[in-house]
C-alpha cells in the first residue's frame, strides 16, 4: 500500500525537475516507506516528508497532494497527519500548521487553480513506471 | 434534577441525513414559533454549498423542510439566527454573508454582505438585535449594524489578529464581541463609550494562560459570566467574564481571566464547544467523540473546577465540527460531522 501511496508525481514548476522527465516523490526521496506510519487499529496515518531543498516553495503543494491522495485512497475513518521532516525546511512550523488545518485545506481545494495543480500532479499519466 | 448527583447517558434520538458533503455548522432557531408556529427548527450548513432547515413535525422528529441552494458558490461554513428568529445569516467560503428572511413559509435572500477578501468563517447576531459580526481568513472582524428595510451597514473593520479568524461570538447580554483565531489568541472587542469606535479591549494569548495552538470556537454560558474556548492544543479553557455584566461604561473594561483548563479528554483538535442553559458544556472533536462537562460545586474557597460528566466515543464516524444545545429544550443536543450527518441527542439520567 505504501508504494502505491508514494507514486505521487510532481511535474509542474518543481524547478529542479525537467518537465519532460517526471519523477515520483519516492524517487526524489521526498517520502519513503520509513517516513509513513500506519496504525490501523487507531485509524491513524502519519506521513513525514522531506522537501527537496530547505526553502522549497513547493513544500505546501507537495503536502497538499499527499493529503488529497490519502483522502481519496484511505477509508474515511482514518485521521491523517502530514508533517515536514524536522530540520528540513525553514518555515516548517508554518507549513505543518497549514497542512493540518482542515478548514484551510478545504478552502484551498475549492480554489480552482490550486485544485487543477493538485489534480495534474495526482493524475496517472504522470506516474513513471520503470 | 440535579445532574451532579446522577449518572447520565446520551441517547441518540435521530440521525439527519441529506447533506452531500461534511456538515460544518448548526444553529437552533431561538424563537421558532415566529416562523409559522414551529416547535423546533434547526439550520445546518455544509461543504455541499447549501443550508438545510429541519423542522419538528407532529411526530416529534425533525424533517428537512427547506434547502437554501444556488446562492453561495462555495462551502457554507456557519449559520446564525437573529434573536427574533425570523432572519438567518449564512457565512461562506465564497467571501460573502447572506441574510435570509422568513416570508410566508419560505426563506428569501434579502441581503448579501460583501467586503471580506476571502473565506468568511463565522457570523453571529448580537442579542440586542442591533449588530451582526463576521470574521474571515483575511484576519479581520467586521461589525455590521442592522438598519430598517433589511439594510446592513458596516460600522467597523477590526484589525488585530495576525492570522485567520475562526469564529466570532457576541456576549449574550451586552454588546461585547469575542473573536478566536489561527494565531492562537482570543480577542475581546467593545465600543468606546463616547466615540462609537470599536477596539480591542483585551487579548488572551498563551501568556495569559491562553491556548498554545489555533482556537476554533468560543461560547458563553446563559448568564454571561463564563466563556469556554476550544482549541487545536487539545484543551478547553473556561474564562471568568463576569466583569462584562457588572461594570459600567465609565469604568473602562475590566479584564477577563482564565479559570480552568480541561485537558486529556480529547485526542484531536476540539472544533466546537457549547454551553447549555442548565450549565452543561458539550464539546465535539476530531477524535469523533462528544464530551459533556459540569461545574464541580462546593469549592467556595478555591477556583471553580469542572469535571467530565460523560464521554461518548464514536459519536460520529468522522470529525465532529459543531455541537449545539437546543435553547428551548435544555436536554437536547445536536452534533454535526464530516460524515455528512447531524445527530440529535438527549441527555438522560440513569438510575
Amino acid at each position: 500500500m505504501t508504494s502505491g501511496l508514494c507514486n505521487v508525481c510532481l511535474r509542474n514548476s518543481l524547478p529542479f525537475v525537467d518537465p519532460e522527465h517526471p519523477y515520483s516523490l519516492e524517487e526524489l526521496k521526498v517520502v519513503s516507506e520509513d517516513s509513513i506510519e500506519v496504525d490501523d487499529k487507531l485509524s491513524h496515518v502519519r506521513v513525514v516528508f522531506t522537501p527537496t531543498v530547505e526553502h522549497c516553495s513547493m513544500a505546501t503543494i507537495i503536502g497538499l497532494c499527499i493529503r488529497v491522495k490519502l483522502m481519496r485512497s484511505l477509508p474515511s475513518r482514518f485521521k491523517v497527519d502530514i508533517l515536514v521532516a524536522p530540520g528540513t525546511h525553514e518555515t516548517e512550523a508554518s507549513i505543518n500548521k497549514q497542512l493540518n488545518d482542515k478548514e484551510r485545506v478545504a478552502a484551498a481545494l475549492e480554489n480552482p487553480n490550486l485544485l487543477e495543480i493538485v489534480e495534474e500532479c495526482l493524475s496517472p499519466s504522470f506516474q513513471t513506471w520503470t | 434534577m440535579e445532574l451532579l448527583d446522577s449518572n447520565v447517558d446520551l441517547k441518540e434520538l435521530q440521525k439527519l441525513q441529506g447533506h452531500a458533503d461534511r456538515v460544518w455548522g448548526l444553529a437552533w432557531n431561538p424563537a421558532p414559533h415566529n416562523c409559522g408556529g414551529a416547535s423546533a427548527m434547526l439550520a445546518s450548513c455544509s461543504g455541499d454549498k447549501t443550508l438545510r432547515i429541519w423542522q419538528m413535525g407532529p411526530t416529534h422528529r425533525l424533517d428537512c423542510s427547506t434547502i437554501l441552494e444556488d446562492t453561495h458558490t462555495r462551502t457554507v461554513r456557519s449559520c446564525a439566527w437573529s434573536p427574533c428568529g425570523k432572519f438567518l445569516a449564512t457565512a461562506s467560503f465564497d467571501s460573502t454573508t447572506a441574510i435570509w428572511k422568513y416570508v410566508g413559509g419560505d426563506f428569501e435572500c434579502v441581503a448579501t454582505l460583501e467586503g471580506h477578501e476571502n473565506e468568511v468563517k463565522s457570523v453571529t447576531w448580537s442579542s440586542s438585535g442591533t449588530f451582526l459580526a463576521t470574521c474571515s481568513r483575511d484576519k479581520t472582524v467586521w461589525i455590521w449594524e442592522v438598519q430598517p428595510g433589511d439594510e446592513y451597514d458596516c460600522v467597523a473593520v477590526l484589525q488585530g489578529h495576525s492570522q485567520d479568524v475562526k469564529m466570532v461570538q457576541w456576549h449574550p447580554l451586552v454588546d461585547v464581541l469575542v473573536s478566536v483565531s489561527y494565531d492562537n489568541s482570543i480577542k475581546v472587542w467593545a465600543e468606546d463609550g463616547d466615540s462609537d469606535d470599536w477596539h480591542c479591549v483585551q487579548t488572551l494569548n498563551e501568556g495569559s494562560s491562553g491556548h498554545a495552538s489555533t482556537v476554533w470556537s468560543v461560547a458563553f454560558n446563559s448568564s454571561g459570566d463564563r466563556m469556554v474556548t476550544s482549541s487545536d492544543d487539545l484543551t478547553l479553557k473556561i474564562w471568568d467574564t463576569s466583569s462584562a455584566i457588572s461594570q459600567t461604561d465609565t469604568e473602562g473594561f475590566a479584564s477577563w481571566r482564565h479559570l480552568c483548563t480541561l485537558s486529556g479528554y480529547h485526542g484531536r483538535t476540539i472544533f466546537s464547544a457549547h454551553w447549555s442553559s442548565e450549565g452543561i458544556i458539550a464539546s465535539g472533536a476530531g477524535d469523533d467523540a462528544l464530551c459533556l462537562f459540569v461545574e464541580e460545586k462546593g469549592n467556595s474557597i478555591e477556583e471553580p473546577s469542572y469535571r467530565l460528566l460523560l464521554k461518548k466515543e464514536k459519536a460520529h464516524d468522522m470529525d465532529i465540527n459543531s455541537v449545539r444545545w437546543n435553547p428551548k429544550d435544555q436536554r437536547i443536543l445536536a452534533s454535526a460531522s464530516d460524515d455528512g450527518t447531524i445527530k440529535i441527542w438527549e441527555v438522560r439520567e440513569i438510575s
